[in-house]
């Protein structure tokens, strides 16, 4: 088996549209989550959002491009532009022609359906432009990363809803430890900030109207985000043999399935992807130092995920830190286990470790070290990053300092 | 504007090229314009004349709109606009 390691990253979210300026956000624990500027936001009952400030997709495509780029697409193709450039590979020749595109979203191009749906519903517009489809697809954003770069091996999306990211990123590590390719492009785009895109959540009533507060006891809801995170995973001798930088080791990945509730999350589904993720990575749980937590403010996922936490790890629970960045750029859905791999690497490579802001009081039953509103500096070897998804399908990838 | 310079000024767009550049001679083929630019320009055909273009990209040859070159094109649109007339 090979080793897998990352020798790129690139994002847009709330917080920046590069990894440095997350970082800076993490750091500072900023706050990305305001008002949303969307149209008939009036007609919403829920109101604020971690959108991408300042987005200006003339500034990075032409007007042909854009005519088949949905948003979620453009933020998967400058994310990946970031990690590409990042890396220093060219898919040219051989490397090429094995290396591929694995992209987690849950709602592809979900903007382009909203305006459309709009059009001929709402305004009664008996025509749509011909690259409707091609701009709504789930793997637009895949396909066209593929196209950018070259890469023509695997390439697929990956659909399952808040651990799209996860999946796919274990799905291309997977690939490259077993050899099928010495690297693969890989994180996850989400852009459900749209009218019908929140509509449909809040409809779920988890959501919360004043705030995203993990762990926290005054914890009211999950507030999502938008946004995206790619990265390139390389085989260790391959990226060492030219050089280039390593960002973190991928040391291991597991995902199981409640099998019991299409929305309740279950402790034993998430402790055993925790427990599996560990197995996997051959690493003793005592050696977890942080854990970037799925997270998402609700009442039920956070205090499941922390009863996980306490099986798997047993008193070491208290030994190690778990925070939830989704504080900070909310939850972006299908891409979200992508940003928050971002977290992971910080935490490994610059001792930094990302708070849980907007932590107001502690909840008994989330009693661990969820580093409350301020990063804190410290060592870690080895990260985990949680994504528990809606359908109960949990995906946990193992990170370590290199 | 005649109809012959909105379809010239559509298909100048789509092919990134001056309209200038586009002559009632000229075929999409000359001036670049692929399948996907060929079905774009027929929406923007329609939305700028409301008609609807009996076009089938499976079949062009079958579908009753001339595209072989900006004279075709004008001619077919023409025809269409004077059917809606009544």
């Amino acid at each position: 088996m090979k080793r897998v390691v990352i020798t790129g990253a690139g994002t847009v979210n709330a917080l920046a549209q590069d990894v440095a300026g997350t970082f800076a956000g993490f750091a500072e624990g900023r706050c990305g989550i305001g008002p949303l500027d969307i149209p008939d936001v009036d007609r919403l009952s829920v109101r604020i959002g971690a959108q991408v400030k300042g987005w200006d997709p003339q500034a990075h495509f032409s007007r042909q491009m854009l005519g088949l780029y949905d948003r979620f697409t453009q933020f998967a193709l400058i994310a990946a532009k970031q990690a590409v450039a990042q890396s220093g590979l060219s898919f040219d020749g051989a490397l090429g022609d094995e290396a591929g595109v694995v992209l987690g979203t849950a709602g592809g191009g979900l903007t382009t359906s909203d305006e459309n749906y709009r059009a001929v519903y709402a305004e009664g517009k008996n025509r749509v432009h011909p690259f409707v489809v091609p701009k709504l697809m789930n793997n637009a954003a895949a396909s066209h990363v593929s196209m950018a770069y070259g890469l023509r091996g695997p390439s697929y999306s990956v659909a399952t809803a808040c651990a799209s990211s996860n999946h796919a990123m274990g799905q291309a590590f997977h690939m490259v430890r077993a050899g099928m390719s010495r690297a693969m492009v890989t994180g996850g785009s989400e852009a459900m900030l749209c009218f019908g895109g929140i509509k449909a959540w809040e409809g779920l009533r988890v959501m919360s109207q004043d705030g995203c507060r993990p762990f926290s006891l005054t914890r009211n809801g999950m507030v999502q985000g938008e946004g995206a995170a790619v990265f390139v995973f390389e085989e260790l001798e391959h990226a060492r043999a030219r050089g280039a930088e390593i960002l973190a080791e991928v040391v291991g990945f597991a995902m199981t399935s409640d099998a019991s509730d299409i929305v309740m999350p279950s402790a034993q589904g998430a402790a055993r992807a925790i427990a599996g993720a560990l197995r996997d990575a051959r690493i003793d749980a005592g050696e977890v130092g942080y854990i970037n937590a799925h997270g998402t403010g609700t009442a039920a996922n956070d205090k499941t995920e922390c009863a996980a936490v306490r099986d798997v790890f047993g008193a070491h629970a208290e030994g190690l830190m778990i925070s939830s960045t989704k504080s900070m750029h909310g939850h972006l859905i299908g891409g979200t286990g992508a940003v928050e791999l971002l977290a992971c690497i910080m935490a490994l490579r610059d001792g930094v470790i990302a708070p849980t802001i907007n932590h107001e009081a502690p909840d008994p039953d989330c009693a661990l070290d969820v580093v409350p509103n301020e990063a804190r500096a410290a060592r870690v070897d080895v990260a985990l990053s949680n994504a528990f998804a809606f359908g109960g399908l949990n995906a946990v990838l193992a990170l370590r300092r290199i | 504007m005649t109809t012959e310079e909105k379809i010239r000024n559509i298909i100048a767009e789509q092919a990134m090229l001056d309209v200038a550049d586009v002559t009632p001679d000229s075929t999409l083929e000359s001036l670049g314009v692929d399948s996907l630019g060929l079905v774009e320009a027929i929406f923007a055909i329609e939305e700028a004349f409301e008609i609807s273009v009996p076009f089938n990209a499976n079949a062009p040859e079958e579908s009753n709109f001339d595209i072989s070159s900006v004279r075709s094109i004008t001619a077919a649109v023409q025809a269409l606009i004077d059917q809606q007339t009544p």
